[in-house]
């Protein structure tokens, strides 16, 4: 059955070429060269032309080379063993595990049914302030991080991982340093995630055409996890990398290209990936949160471009800090309203107080005296950015919002803040010094680790 | 009609190319045989005696050999009573029935009929026997929701037929005979509730095309007032990510005053087609009581769908469009977004290795959007009633640049260009229409000299704002100063609106008259004031009691209170001079 072609009529780039029949669109096949077995795929067919897309790259083959159709098309094991382990972009062990072949499933699927999806209603605790309170992620969000090169998104996303309520988080890594891949495996072993975690990993050494099949292989199998009613995280990083992978195999292949050397449908690309974040409804959910990194620190760089029409919100990274201006989550508002009372409140008067000090220090900077309502402005800002906004505060939604109530009572007088007057009786607490909170000791507690936080 | 069978000779992503033997047309429905599926697709191109189809569905396994069914048919979509309130894909497949079949995902090669086949229908028949009629001419009617849905000659019928036989009026599917028309040669057609049109060709049954004149009123003030759109007229909103496209949409289509409104998502979010699917059926129209759902249909291909049936997806939406105005009513087409349709003509010129335009996109862009706004349009039926299809298409430039190619070519072709503005969305200016970017050709509902005094309001406080960058405020004029003032209580107090606001949300045509002769006797009252900061302070407040004035009802005694206190307010001021 399996038929063995032995002349490779051409080869450029990572596509090679032969003549064979019975061929399908997508189909798999095994490439053997000097330098090992390949897998490849059938990405266009011509008559008796077939050409394959070789995934370790088309270096060390030969014209008498052989290629073996498989028959199927490119597809990963999924099983329960999948979890606590680390493979390549085509699906092979990346540790020292032994590879899976069991219950094959095949990766790429169909888009869901529209009809078949649900609102959005369900919040992801993070334990980060900056997304909890102030842009909620919401199960089923997709979700990008804009950064710079240099921004720490990477930690950030290992520490969203660790700290967020999912059943199972899936890393795709795209284009990754070798050590940003072992620091993300080594975070996870370290604080005991590894073992509901599936890492997908390609870096930077690795054959392009393995980084593009990332997303695929992961939300392939994420989904299916979500299909077993199972809350999964899918972390993308970076699609920048992704779209470079599309772009370097289209120009390969002569395609000619839209903006900025990207191929035309770089948008559906990307679409048909993020799409993915689903809820089942009486099932599971898929989570996305990807890394956009944005060359130049350029919005407008087709990439983030592309990502901002399909996402829902985008969260900007800057000095290493969520940054409240621009980022945004379009779903929070089909949570937030269902946490506590006052979470609306304190998320619009902190944000507002925030830009009134933004504003203050551009008054300070260009010399202006300080009025009395500018010092309190300059206390407060100091302190949200030090207790809210350092990525290293893991605190409850609720003791965040608390400790917003805390900085706001610590600096301002309650109608200075403009919040409604039935919430500051409930929430506003006494002066700082005299006990008053509800929970002193859990006050207490938060407030030695904001100061640790603070060193 | 015999049986034409091509083979599969090459396949490039949705791409196929097939050798035939027997003749094969241009825009052709082929059917791709795969294992046990087929998968549809479109002739696009043909050269010598291979044909090049787009197929509407993932093409992975498709061998080199395979059988291909030429079907004789363009591209089409079925039109009968039943569309309303539906839900369908790109290729009019319904998909709440697909998803009953298929579960959670969408399997290739399942195409479902588009309207009920077991439904009775209650059938009036109105042409007589013996009656000349021609095409689009009412053989009888079937009321749909709060329509009478008119059963017509089917519009593809040339030249002029007799009424042979009429059925009796009673209840019928939609695949039940309905009448039978002889011809001039004597030749009898059997026509049924259903007929089908290829969505590529409009539907030109009519007397004749006449100018859009009538407002169409959306109850948005900075729309209905500064840009407005008329009732079969064609608009654009471009705008970058994040400046609201897609919500001015969905509060367009809950307010517009139109009979039906058709959405066509055309390559977005699934996420906000959701939401529409499952608000709508819960909320009231307001002018018949009725759910929402009953006067809306829902064309939806989102961007993870596949991309060639993205294409068809607005012609599927117009073609529809086009059938209820034959029946004198008053349609709006809402197509987000037009950028998505023409990546996917992108896609495909690509594939097809065509010479690039700007941008990789092709050489026809241009007239194949200007022939798609062209669709739309009042007309006069041929029984002397009128009908208009309104087209209204968000454009998604990138990097939020108008000057690129989708942008361009549609401005050409629009009679309204409702520009949305990052700086204005970021400072929670909504809905973020650029009050000195955009314009309407089309006549509005409130007097045009106020209009243009207004306008000039807003364009001298931008150009003292301006100024002011520069200057500082110091540096102004009080007089100047106040101009600037004036300009930001218009925008604040009237531009902007409360979309989510019961009352704000949703202005009328009297209320809007009333609101904006008041607004515009305070930008042209002369108002003096001792300095800079009272002059603020002052107009802050009227702001905000104008704003509160805009959230009350208009028949309540509050809104008289609240106008008398403008006046006081204004009467202050003023007497200084």
């Amino acid at each position: 059955m399996h038929k063995v072609y032995h002349r490779i009529e051409q080869i450029a780039g990572n596509v090679i070429m032969v003549r064979a029949e019975g061929v399908a669109s997508g189909e798999l096949a095994q490439v053997v060269g000097t330098l090992g077995v390949s897998l490849a795929q059938v990405i266009r067919l011509e008559r008796d032309k077939v050409s394959l897309q070789v995934f370790a790259g088309s270096r060390g083959i030969s014209t008498d080379g052989q290629v073996r159709f498989l028959g199927h098309k490119m597809d990963v094991s999924f099983t329960e063993a999948l979890l606590g382990r680390v493979f390549d972009g085509s699906g092979q062990p990346r540790d020292n595990g032994p590879a899976l072949d069991e219950n094959r499933i095949a990766i790429g699927g169909p888009s869901v049914n529209p009809a078949k999806r649900i609102i959005p209603r369900k919040m992801v605790r993070t334990g980060i302030p900056m997304i909890d309170i102030f842009n909620s992620l919401v199960e089923s969000q997709k979700l990008p991080i804009f950064a710079a090169a240099g921004e720490p998104y990477n930690e950030l996303l290992a520490r969203i991982a660790l700290q967020a309520e999912v059943d199972i988080i899936i890393l795709g890594g795209m284009g990754l340093k070798h050590d940003d891949y072992l620091q993300f495996r080594d975070t996870l072993e370290e604080n005991g995630a590894l073992s509901r975690s599936i890492l997908f990993v390609h870096t930077a050494a690795d054959p392009t055409v393995e980084c593009q099949m990332v997303p695929d292989i992961s939300l392939a199998v994420a989904e299916q996890f979500a299909l077993q009613n199972k809350r999964v995280l899918v972390l993308l990083t970076d699609m920048t990398s992704f779209a470079d992978a599309l772009k370097e195999i289209a120009i390969t292949m002569e395609q000619i290209p839209s903006n900025r050397g990207y191929p035309g449908d770089l948008y559906s690309q990307l679409a048909s990936r993020y799409e993915k974040a689903v809820d089942f409804e009486g099932a599971g959910s898929i989570t996305i949160l990807a890394v956009t990194t944005m060359p130049g620190d350029d919005v407008t760089h087709p990439v983030p471009d592309n990502t901002g029409y399909i996402t829902e919100g985008q969260f900007y990274l800057r000095n290493g800090r969520i940054e409240p201006f621009g980022s945004l989550s379009r779903l929070k508002q089909q949570v937030n309203g269902k946490t506590r009372d006052d979470h609306r409140a304190v998320m619009t008067t902190m944000i507002q107080l925030y830009a009134s000090y933004k504003e203050t220090l551009e008054k300070q900077s260009m010399g202006f005296r300080m009025s009395a309502w500018d010092n309190k402005l300059l206390i407060y800002g100091e302190r949200f950015e030090k207790e809210m906004m350092d990525l290293t505060v893991n605190i409850s939604l609720e003791s965040a919002l608390d400790l917003g109530w805390r900085i706001m009572a610590d600096c301002f007088e309650p109608e200075e803040t403009g919040v409604s007057s039935k919430l500051i009786e409930q929430f506003w607490p006494a002066k700082a010094g005299t006990a008053g909170k509800e929970t002193p000791d859990e006050a207490a507690a938060d407030e030695t680790q904001a100061a640790e936080k603070a060193e | 009609m015999s049986e034409n069978v091509g083979t599969i000779v090459g396949v490039s992503g949705n791409l196929v190319t097939v050798h035939f033997d027997k003749p094969v047309t241009q825009g052709e429905v082929g059917f791709v045989r795969t294992g046990e599926i087929a998968l549809k697709a479109e002739v696009i191109r043909i050269r010598s005696d291979n044909a090049e189809l787009q197929v509407f569905e993932d093409t992975t396994g498709v061998k080199v050999g395979d059988p291909v069914d030429f079907t004789d048919n363009l591209l089409t979509v079925e039109l009968g009573p039943g569309l309303l309130a539906q839900v369908y894909d790109g290729l009019q497949n319904p998909l709440p029935e697909l998803a009953e079949k298929t579960g959670f995902f969408l399997q290739r090669g399942m195409y479902l009929k588009a309207l009920d086949r077991e439904k009775q229908w209650d059938y009036t028949p109105v042409a007589r026997q013996g009656d000349e009629v021609t095409a689009g001419d009412t053989l009888g009617t079937v009321p749909e929701g709060i329509f009478a849905h008119r059963i017509m000659v089917p519009f593809g019928l040339t030249g002029s037929y007799t009424v042979a036989e009429t059925t009796e009026a009673g209840s019928y599917t939609v695949d039940q005979m309905v009448a039978k028309l002889r011809d001039e040669q004597g030749t009898i057609t059997e026509v049924t509730m259903v007929q089908t049109w290829p969505v590529k060709v409009p539907i030109k049954a009519y007397a004749e095309r006449l100018r859009p004149t009538e407002p169409l009123v959306t109850k948005v003030r900075i729309i209905d007032t500064f840009f407005p759109v008329a009732r079969g007229g064609v608009y654009c909103i471009p705008g970058p990510f994040g400046a609201g496209k897609t919500v001015l949409q969905q509060i367009t289509s809950k307010h517009a005053d139109v009979d039906i409104v058709v959405l066509t998502a055309c390559g977005e979010r699934a996420g906000e087609v959701v939401e529409t699917l499952r608000e709508f059926p819960e909320l009231t129209d307001p002018r018949t009581g009725k759910s929402l759902m009953e006067r809306t249909l829902i064309i939806c291909n989102t961007s993870s769908m596949p991309v060639a049936a993205r294409e068809a997806s607005v012609y599927t939406g117009v073609t529809i469009c086009e059938y209820y105005r034959q029946m004198g009513l008053n349609v709006l087409l809402l197509a987000d977004s037009t950028s998505r349709w023409a990546q996917a003509l992108r896609e495909m010129s690509g594939r097809l290795e065509e010479i690039p335009g700007e941008e990789a996109f092709p050489a026809y862009l241009e007239s194949v959007i200007a022939a798609f706004y062209e669709r739309g349009g009042v007309v006069k039926l041929r029984d002397g009633g009128l009908g208009s299809v309104t087209i209204g298409g968000t454009v998604s430039p990138a990097g939020g640049n108008f000057d690129e190619p989708v942008t361009q070519a549609t401005l050409k072709v629009v009679g309204a260009f409702h520009g949305l503005n990052r700086e204005r969305s970021d400072a929670r200016r909504y809905p973020a229409l650029h009050p000195l970017d955009s314009w309407s050709k089309y006549p509005g509902v409130v007097d045009t000299t106020q209009v243009a005094e207004a306008r000039s309001v807003l364009h001298r406080g931008n150009e003292v704002d301006q100024m002011m960058k520069v200057v500082g405020e110091e540096g102004t004029s009080i007089e100047d100063f106040v101009l600037y003032l004036k300009s930001e209580y218009l925008d604040a107090s009237y531009l902007q609106q409360d979309s989510f606001h019961d009352i704000d949300g949703a202005t009328h045509a009297e209320r809007q008259q009333y609101v904006f002769a008041k607004v515009n006797d305070i930008l042209a009252a002369k108002v003096f004031f001792p300095d800079k900061d009272s002059a603020r302070k002052w107009f802050l407040q009227l702001t905000s009691v104008t704003k509160d004035w805009n959230r009350v009802a208009m028949d309540t005694e509050e809104f008289k209170q609240l106008e008398q206190r403008l006046d006081s307010m204004l009467a202050e001021v003023s007497e200084h001079a």
